[in-house]
């Protein structure tokens, strides 16, 4: 049972950093109709721009508290891996809109190629692995032998997320920008007629999906302090499982589904084999694919002669 | 057009005040990756250096570039395809096009002799290799998905599982059993498209890119499983000592009962690799001939029926079920006869191999090839895979650049963008172009565009 538990918290963390990464892969799905292939590899850029953000802001500027080192360390993480999305769908997307469908998934392979391998050139092919950036935690409960630990880092990561996904939600249900996303969604053609700036808004979506992917980036920085340039596949291929689990296109669907990727993940582990955990994820992502393609919260997809 | 018409000064301001914008992004954009390098210091603390030289050089580089861009190649671009208004192809094109293949094929089945003569037996070797045997690899990696992509349509991301499964079937019962080569090709292949209709027949009822996920994921479910199940496979240590092919029973050795000797020549290891070069060779014509062949066949047409339109395939009676698993079967055939060549050819397989990189890059093959065009996946695996090649021995550029240069970590980054830049200059392939299989009267020419792609 604690370890039940224990694993239910380590699952929630992780399943946190899936939902927010699957949120990229089932807005960009949604809207333009094409799974964004190098969109694991964004996230893996933003935490090497956290890490570095974090490295400058403590070391060579001498910010002393955490808090304010680890808010900036987030809104520069942000900023900069936007820039990084918006000129990936501008260089090796946007071209190719209309163009045929395999395209589109051929460059965004490509461009996923050429991130890690970026990152490999300028940053070297090491692990980068920093101290703990935050320590302290809170015993839940303790039966001699084996306690249930709830640390600082674990809260911080399911507040900010769940912050996050609040401030997200209202961008997209309350504002100008969310109607025209979710016009574009249902007919791009239609959209432009009565005035919407579909290139802007696909633009936007890549910025949103970047955005939050850096929060998933600072906060696996900050949860396991190591990061390679290899890092972005897995993660990414968990995420989409967990956008497709969740039903792809649904945003909710998204976040339940990354938690329930994360559960799955750290159950296996605990009770079944760790070697195994990825096959664990990749059969879901098979099995539900199979037999609920359209996920937990999508909408059937209709098939027109 | 507007360009052209509008002064020639405010031409000039537009285009240094985009290049201006365009050096501010790629500032911004390569600040944090290049300006600042993270390594480790003496005591393994990660510390931060700047590389100011570099990130301005670059910003200087591309901005430079946009603005050679846009004051010379656009509107030469924009001349040209003005002037470009006919639509008759010349004769000599045709002529090309008629003999381009027979010359291909004649120019492989020479090129050993041809490096042999030019850089004598020491550099033969490599380019016989590396060049040949390697991208041959590929042409028939690229001819056995171009059944699954180009003329059935199925999207397949996790084509490496079949090409595994051929090798580590020929790495296993080879040196469990002593097999020979000639028997484990074609038990290889049987065993891989067995694997291909077990994957495929989970997946029938998906289309597009939801079956480039799946079958993603089950390449890498392959992946990890060879990782880990130590006791068949070795895990990440790989097979190593794995046998050879022998010419009819007459190994490539120094002994007495060696190639060389039996033949009376004096031993060097190019033998084998020539051997090797026309085994491969012969396997990718096969492969070429036996597409070409199912092409014309009643399960080839539904393949490409299947292509075209699922649903209307379905209502002609066609059994779409049978038609996607021989197609997924056909495809892993070829991959595991092409798996045992490899694992014969290396001596020594692991599960680094087979990673998804090498799915991405067929895939990558097969699409800029054209989707179904079999001249232009050879053009597209020789661009790729030669290209990357090429990229290995630059060390020319290491006087340029110092010392420290290594020209060859730098082989995947220009891979990688290299296949967007592709895609966006012909996002129909190389040989957008083809014969159609079956025509009424008169065959005509069909582009590319009218063809369907991944619904199936």
């Amino acid at each position: 049972m604690d370890v039940f538990i224990q694993q239910l918290i380590n699952g929630i963390t992780l399943g946190s950093i899936y939902g927010l990464i699957a949120i990229g892969y089932t807005m960009v799905f949604g809207i333009i109709g094409m799974v964004n292939f190098a969109h694991g590899d964004v996230f893996m850029v933003s935490v090497f721009i956290a890490l570095i953000a974090y490295l400058i802001l403590t070391t060579v500027l001498g910010i002393g508290s955490i808090a304010v080192a680890l808010f900036l360390v987030l809104l520069v993480a942000m900023a900069f891996t936007s820039l990084v999305n918006w000129t990936i769908e501008r260089v090796a997307y946007r071209p190719l809109r209309g163009s045929f469908r395999l395209a589109p998934l051929i460059s965004a392979i490509g461009m996923s190629i050429f991130l890690s391998n970026f990152v490999q050139v300028t940053q070297g092919p090491r692990n980068k692995s920093i101290p703990p950036i935050i320590q302290g935690e809170y015993v839940l409960m303790d039966h001699g032998n084996y306690a249930v630990t709830l640390s600082l880092k674990q809260l911080i990561i399911w507040g900010v997320t769940a912050v996050l996904l609040v401030c997200f939600w209202y961008l997209v249900a309350k504002t100008p920008l969310g109607r025209a996303q979710r016009a574009c969604e249902q007919d791009q053609k239609m959209a432009a007629l009565v005035g919407v700036d579909v290139d802007r808004t696909i633009s936007m979506t890549f910025v949103i999906a970047a955005a939050l992917a850096a929060v998933a980036g600072t906060m696996y920085l900050m949860y396991y302090g190591v990061v390679s340039f290899a890092d972005g596949f897995v993660p990414g291929v968990k995420a989409f499982t967990a956008a497709v689990l969740g039903g792809i296109g649904s945003l909710p669907g998204a976040v339940i589904g990354g938690i329930l990727i994360g559960l799955i993940e750290t159950m296996w582990s605990a009770y079944f084999s760790i070697d195994y955990k990825d096959v664990a994820a990749f059969s879901v992502l098979a099995i539900t694919l199979i037999f609920l393609p359209q996920g937990l919260f999508g909408r059937p997809d209709v098939e027109k002669v | 057009m507007t360009d052209a018409t509008t002064q020639p000064r405010s031409r000039t301001a537009a285009a240094l005040r985009d290049a201006g914008l365009t050096a501010l992004i790629s500032f911004a954009l390569f600040l944090p990756l290049v300006g600042f390098q993270t390594i480790s210091n003496i005591r393994n603390e990660i510390v931060v250096t700047t590389r100011g030289v570099l990130l301005v050089t670059l910003v200087a580089i591309i901005a430079g570039s946009r603005l050679c861009y846009s004051l010379a190649v656009d509107p030469w671009l924009k001349r040209r395809a003005l002037k470009a208004v006919k639509t008759e192809t010349p004769a000599w094109r045709a002529a090309v096009g008629r003999w381009f293949v027979p010359f291909a094929i004649g120019f492989t089945l020479v090129y050993p002799f041809i490096v042999l003569a030019t850089s004598g037996f020491g550099g033969a070797l490599k380019w016989v290799d590396n060049f040949g045997i390697q991208i041959l690899i590929y042409v028939m990696l690229g001819f056995g998905l171009n059944i699954v992509v180009g003329l059935a349509g199925l999207l397949d991301l996790g084509y490496v599982a079949f090409y595994a499964v051929g090798a580590y079937s020929y790495a296993l019962l080879a040196k469990e059993f002593g097999f020979s080569f000639w028997i484990l090709l074609p038990l290889a292949g049987c065993l891989a498209s067995f694997w291909g209709v077990l994957l495929g027949f989970p997946v029938l009822r998906l289309r597009g890119d939801y079956l480039a996920i799946v079958t993603l994921a089950f390449g890498e479910i392959i992946r990890i499983v060879l990782i880990n199940f130590v006791d068949l496979t070795n895990g990440y240590a790989g097979i190593s000592g794995i046998p050879r092919p022998s010419f009819f029973g007459i190994p490539f050795n120094a002994d007495d009962g060696g190639f060389a000797a039996v033949f009376h020549l004096p031993f060097t290891p190019i033998y084998r690799t020539i051997f090797l070069y026309y085994l491969i060779l012969a396997l990718a014509l096969l492969t070429s001939y036996v597409t070409i062949r199912l092409r014309r066949l009643p399960v080839g047409r539904a393949w490409e029926a299947l292509r075209e339109d699922e649903i209307a395939c379905r209502s002609l009676g066609i059994n779409t079920t049978n038609t996607k698993l021989t197609a997924f079967a056909m495809g892993a055939m070829f991959a595991g006869f092409a798996g045992s060549f490899f694992a014969a050819r290396q001596g020594f397989i692991s599960p680094e191999s087979f990673t998804f990189l090498e799915s991405a890059t067929i895939l990558s093959i097969v699409v800029l090839g054209g989707m179904g065009s079999q001249i232009g996946v050879a053009i597209a695996a020789i661009v790729m895979i030669g290209g990357t090649e090429i990229m290995r021995d630059l060390d020319f550029l290491k006087d340029i650049f110092g010392q420290t240069f290594d020209p060859t970590q730098y082989r995947m980054l220009i891979f990688g963008f290299g296949m967007v830049l592709i895609m966006i200059w012909r996002p129909r392939g190389l040989i957008s172009t083809r014969d159609p299989s079956v025509f009424l009267k008169e065959r005509k020419t069909i582009s590319a565009d009218l063809v369907g792609e991944g619904h199936g």
